[in-house]
């Protein structure tokens, strides 16, 4: 009888061993997908993207079909827009953060605020680009630079407010008190006491804004459009990186579609390189 | 929390008893006083960026519904049900692009939640520690990269691949089964509702992990030990003690992962065919979806009944994302919350 049992429990032993190998094994088959992933796009990337790029790629403006050329006008247009964007939107995102962070943390303003600013983080950007058509795009009847400008800063704006709000909290608020306690004023203890503190964290949230919006192409499609022509001036419709790439990619030239591949190694490079030195900046903090 | 500090001043009492510290520092009055200006300016100033943000949002709803307007009085509700898309006759429904949106979606989830729930397991529980960080960090990486990039990858390389080694051999040996037949039929040229999923479930991944990750890493260890201590293996430890006691964190990964999926404009824009039909029911035909119809429409298409009915549809999405997303904030809140009740 009890030999019986004990078979019954070794066997359930064995079973129970089995399902966890099983589990375990198929972990680890999730994780190498993963990563599979990762590196086929990251090394198709850089295969298909290294060969297409030559000097001209950031001297020359984008060509027509079949014609040699590069993509300057592009890459201008996208590195000028993204940084008036974050000049636009970091100072409203951080402002946002601080009152989320020191005034009425509690309160229903913040309580709202964090819950929208969650929703709006997530938010489809194309979304995003069909307000600032409504709001900007048909009301001057143009596309135009600014318009872009607009877009990007508003994608800017959830991703600084969120970084801004958690650094902000971690920061110990024995400082704060101190720095009360000696008679500062609110205004001088955020600025120079909590958000110095805060100083890498808040740089990351930048940083991971950048990036985001580097790489957006929805939110720029009806807003600054595109421009086969080198121009800085803002209010014509303007050529960024992401969107040339797109109308490149989806057409049937040769030349084109190798731009296109220059033109996504550019921009993978330059996302993946922000999203790791954010990193460093926070791993170093901590 | 600092509301609740004293102000600067009542710090300075016992100090005030040194008269040689009162010639250097000046009274402790006027250091409050002295800047109620900028001090009053600064909240107003946070305050207004924080409205700002309020404002962004009721501005977006309301700028979508004007916009919109025409079709939506024109077609109603019913714009959510009519398969017609024919910008030559004028006459428009959004259920094409619903579907697709939806499809495309319930695929990647379909992929990404058991990948994602065996990544966190392994980041969790498996992982040596040097490794975590690393490998935690590519599979962020994953969810770095733009979008863009995945569709070029996807619509050039990834395509080919899928319509040659998946898709041929599926339909050879399902193409005449009843039901599932339905499912593989169509052209195999790695464009359409399965290609585009599959994209978006790599997409998501990283959302939805790293998610299950966080609330996996919340759980007592207390927890977790005492049931290895009981004598349970690393699965039912996670299976019947972390899952159950995260679940509200998880679902909320879910959602967050599906409203990231059901907003991704770029990547699908380049897989999905844009192919304003549905006549069959194939996982291979080349569909459309809201976003991949704005992306490639709107720019072009004319003032009037064109431009709203697309607005219509960016608004739908926009309802969908708000719901999804504001559940799955919801249920984050919730674990945190039970986190405080029970430590």
């Amino acid at each position: 009888m009890s030999a019986v049992m004990a078979d019954v429990r070794l066997a359930k032993f064995k079973r129970r061993k089995t399902v966890n190998k099983v589990a375990l094994v198929l972990s680890f088959a999730a994780m190498s997908f993963g990563l599979f992933w990762l590196f086929w796009i990251l090394w198709e990337t850089i295969r298909l993207g290294l060969g297409g790029i030559n000097l001209a790629t950031f001297t020359q403006m984008t060509p027509a079909p079949n014609e040699a050329g590069g993509i300057a006008n592009a890459i201008y247009g996208s590195f000028f827009m993204v940084l008036l964007a974050t000049f636009v939107g970091t100072p409203i995102g951080i402002m946002a953060g601080i009152y989320l962070a020191e005034y009425n943390v509690k309160g229903w303003l913040a309580v709202t605020t964090r819950f929208v600013n969650d929703i709006l983080l997530s938010a489809p950007s194309i979304v995003i680009g069909l307000f600032v058509y409504a709001v900007i795009v048909s009301r001057f009847k143009s596309f135009s630079g600014w318009a872009g400008v607009m877009a990007l800063a508003l994608i800017v704006i959830p991703v600084v407010i969120r970084t801004t709000e958690n650094m902000l909290q971690l920061v110990p608020a024995g400082l704060r008190e101190a720095a009360y306690a000696l008679g500062a004023p609110k205004w001088k203890v955020i600025t120079a006491i909590t958000l110095r503190a805060a100083r890498a964290g808040v740089v990351t949230g930048i940083l991971l804004a950048v990036a985001r919006i580097s790489g957006e192409t929805a939110p720029l499609l009806f807003t600054a459009l595109n421009n086969q022509f080198w121009t800085s001036d803002m209010s014509q419709p303007m050529a960024s990186l992401p969107v040339t790439i797109f109308k490149f990619a989806m057409s049937p030239y040769e030349n084109w579609q190798q731009l296109a591949w220059a033109g996504v190694f550019l921009i993978t490079v330059a996302v993946l390189g922000l999203n790791i030195l954010a990193r460093v900046l926070t791993r170093n903090k901590n | 929390m600092s509301s609740t500090l004293p102000a600067g001043g009542a710090a300075f009492d016992p100090v005030s008893k040194s008269a040689k510290r009162n010639m250097i520092n000046p009274p402790p009055g006027n250091a409050v006083r002295r800047s109620p200006l900028a001090d009053k300016m600064f909240a107003w100033v946070a305050q207004g960026a924080a409205w700002l943000t309020l404002l962004l949002l009721a501005g977006i709803l309301l700028s979508l519904i004007v916009g919109a307007w025409p079709a939506i009085s024109k077609y109603g509700l019913g714009f959510l049900t009519s398969t017609t898309w024919d910008p030559v006759k004028n006459e428009y429904g959004g259920l094409v692009m619903i579907y697709g949106t939806v499809a495309t979606s319930l695929i990647a989830l379909i992929i990404a939640v058991p990948v994602s729930f065996g990544i966190a397991l392994f980041l969790t529980e498996l992982s040596p520690t040097w490794l975590k960080r690393p490998l935690g960090t590519a599979i962020e990486l994953l969810a770095a990269v733009p979008s863009i990039v995945y569709g070029m990858w996807g619509l050039l390389v990834f395509g080919p691949i899928l319509a040659t080694y998946v898709q041929q051999p599926l339909q050879k040996a399902f193409g005449e089964t009843p039901y599932l037949g339905a499912l593989v039929s169509g052209p195999p040229v790695g464009i359409g509702i399965l290609s585009a999923g599959i994209i978006l479930a790599i997409m998501i991944i990283p959302f939805i992990a790293s998610v299950m990750r966080d609330v996996f890493d919340v759980t007592p260890v207390m927890l977790k030990e005492s049931a290895y201590a009981l004598g349970s293996t690393t699965w039912e430890v996670v299976y019947k003690v972390v899952l159950p006691y995260t679940k509200a964190g998880v679902v909320g990964g879910i959602m967050l992962g599906l409203g990231r999926a059901l907003g991704e404009t770029m990547a699908i824009t380049f897989v999905i065919g844009n192919f304003n039909q549905l006549d069959s029911l194939s996982l291979f035909q080349a569909a459309n979806s809201i976003t991949s119809a704005l992306a490639n429409e709107f720019a072009e298409a004319a003032e009037g009944l064109h431009q709203a009915a697309l607005i219509y549809l960016g608004l739908v999405l926009f309802f969908i994302t708000f719901v999804v997303l504001a559940l799955s904030k919801l249920m984050l809140v919730q674990l945190s919350k039970n986190e405080g009740t029970k430590t």
